[in-house]
């Protein structure tokens, strides 16, 4: 780790506005919450194509489609618990069945959403959005990654769901080429695969060089991508292991990269897949850092769960 | 072409419509025949008469848009596409069979539909996104959503109301088939509508109320419709569930049930 710490969201906010300068047939929408979700950035520069939508994310998506059926490529934002929760059936029904080019991209999600509480942290989204067809899934893991995942969705057809945290975060150096659907191997071993995905990423990585010491090899896979899942290499991970996998999440572990993970390597090879993430438990208020030793979601935890194979 | 005219050929095409819907869902066996009846003055008017559209060339830029958000009407939707020439007429009677692109609910593989609907609420703002999307574009086409007055009690639709009226889409023109029934009853004995037309007035969009079966009357409403300057419109349609064939007026069972071979000949023979 370089020592930099960024917020996701200003990357975002960022990057759409650079995107925004050479393509002129992306338009961004909120509800609500642009300053949060830094889609402001966006409406500053280019006011006559955002439009907030207030507080109606069912409209927002609606409006999205319609947008997109005139061939626009359409941005929109708002938190991670609205983006997929409140407004799931337009999503579905208005977006992803038309595979339009509408692209959510939800900030504050997971338990690091911190003092806001349970009903502001969503701990489901990705499970909630991954069970949609046509729908692209990226859980970008720091700054620079996000901007790459932005760039990816508005070059790519069809609808994504981009997952951004509150918190600023640590980057990662050394990840190497961001491909859609293309997972990152961040060190390598023949123990254990630990495959994390988001904030955990930074977590599992201090684990990772934590048991390098006690002398275990662990290969972390960053699978910032969960649709088009790269199944190639958890398979090949569940293949050359020698004592399993751990999945780490900053969600329920019922349906999200956990779940993606279990559905893979069940049917094609067998293994031990020790899952790290929420379960079966609302949030709570709290500090970012307290909330994940809470939910046992810190590199202390990961580095426990790795032994325990 | 004299108004007097224009009425007279536009009735006798609904009738054409009315039989078309009659026989898909005959030959179906199952679908929305109540909602797409008391619909098809209005929708063949606006088809046939307003709609700037070329249906060979079905992406043409600066086509009118028109979108069913009351999707289970879309036995309507799909006869006056076939009958404007969007695809073979053949076609119609694949309704709901696999593989076919007429689908149960509206779907894009149909020719000449932009966006899905089925799930009620969600097509007052999809046609927001179309008027927004003609506004950045510096387009003058025009936008027509028709809903089902069921489908106004999702919230949805007040969402897009209120939406629509802020961004001053006077593209935008709305259409209400309000026959007054939905599946479990009277609209009115369900959940009250009324006043419709107070209630989106006072979200800020113009008002028209009409007979949705007189073409002279609905014609005058699109062309007022067109006219209204900085705000949406919206044409509040008395309608008649089932118009056009006598057991099925007012009939809530024709509101989701197929006419059977029987009733079916039945129905044709009154709209000969």
């Amino acid at each position: 780790m370089s020592g930099e710490q960024l917020y996701q969201r200003d990357v975002y906010g960022k990057t759409l506005v650079e995107l925004g300068k050479t393509n002129k047939n992306i338009i961004v929408l909120d509800a609500d919450l642009s300053s949060s979700t830094r889609t402001s950035m966006f409406r500053k520069e280019f006011p006559d194509r955002f439009f907030n939508f207030g507080v109606a994310e069912q409209n927002m998506m609606g409006a999205a489609a319609g947008l997109a059926s005139c061939g626009k490529t359409v941005f929109l934002s708002t938190f991670a618990i609205f983006a997929s929760g409140r407004a799931w059936d337009q999503v579905r029904n208005s977006i992803c069945y038309n595979n339009f080019n509408v692209k959510i991209v939800a900030s504050h999600a997971g338990i690091s959403v911190g003092p806001d509480g349970a009903s502001h942290q969503a701990l489901e989204d990705l499970a909630l959005m991954r069970v949609i067809p046509n729908m692209n899934i990226i859980v970008p893991c720091d700054g620079p990654q996000t901007a790459e995942a932005i760039t990816v969705a508005a070059n790519t057809k069809g609808p994504f769901y981009i997952r951004l945290g509150r918190p600023k975060i640590p980057t990662l150096e050394n990840k190497g080429k961001f491909e859609l659907g293309k997972a990152q191997i961040l060190t390598e071993g023949n123990d254990v695969a630990i495959i994390a995905c988001g904030i955990m990423v930074a977590e599992a990585l201090v684990a990772v060089n934590n048991l390098a010491k006690k002398g275990i090899k662990v290969r972390l896979i960053n699978m910032h991508t969960l649709r088009p899942l790269d199944s190639q290499t958890i398979l090949k991970a569940a293949n050359q292991m020698r004592l399993g996998l751990v999945v780490c999440e900053e969600h329920t572990v019922s349906g999200g990269l956990a779940s993606s993970v279990d559905e893979v390597v069940s049917e094609n090879h067998p293994v031990k897949v020790l899952c790290l993430g929420i379960k079966n438990r609302f949030g709570q208020s709290g500090e970012p850092a307290e909330l994940l030793k809470e939910y046992n979601l810190t590199s202390a935890d990961i580095e426990k769960a790795v032994l325990s194979l | 072409m004299t108004d007097e005219k224009k009425i007279k050929d536009l009735e006798a095409r609904a009738k054409v419509i009315r039989r078309l819907i009659i026989q898909m869902l005959a030959k179906a066996k199952s679908g929305h025949p109540g909602g797409s009846l008391s619909s098809t003055d209005l929708i063949t008017a606006l088809f046939f008469s307003v709609l700037k559209h070329k249906p060979k060339d079905p992406n043409w830029p600066d086509r009118d848009r028109f979108h069913m958000s009351k999707g289970h009407c879309c036995p309507l939707w799909y006869a006056v596409l076939a009958e404007s020439g969007y695809f073979p007429k053949e076609k119609l009677m694949t309704l709901r069979q696999i593989g076919s692109m007429l689908q149960g609910h509206p779907d894009r593989r149909a020719t000449g539909v932009e966006v899905s609907s089925g799930s009620l609420g969600q097509g007052l703002s999809v046609g927001l996104g179309m008027s927004l999307a003609a506004k950045i574009d510096k387009k003058d086409y025009r936008v027509y959503v028709l809903m089902g007055d069921g489908e106004i009690q999702e919230g949805n639709i007040w969402e897009a109301a209120m939406a629509s009226a802020h961004y001053k889409c006077d593209n935008l023109c709305a259409i209400l088939d309000y026959n007054g029934f939905q599946i479990d009853g009277a609209t009115k004995d369900i959940m009250n509508l009324e006043p419709i037309a107070k209630k989106w007035q006072a979200f800020g969009w113009h008002t028209i109320e009409i007979d949705g079966h007189n073409m002279g009357e609905i014609l005058k409403a699109y062309a007022e419709a067109s006219t209204i300057k900085d705000k949406p419109s919206i044409i509040i349609a008395r309608t008649i569930k089932g118009k056009g064939v006598s057991f099925m007026e007012n009939v809530v069972d024709f509101h989701g049930r197929a006419p059977t071979e029987e009733e079916a000949i039945k129905a044709l023979k009154e709209l000969e």
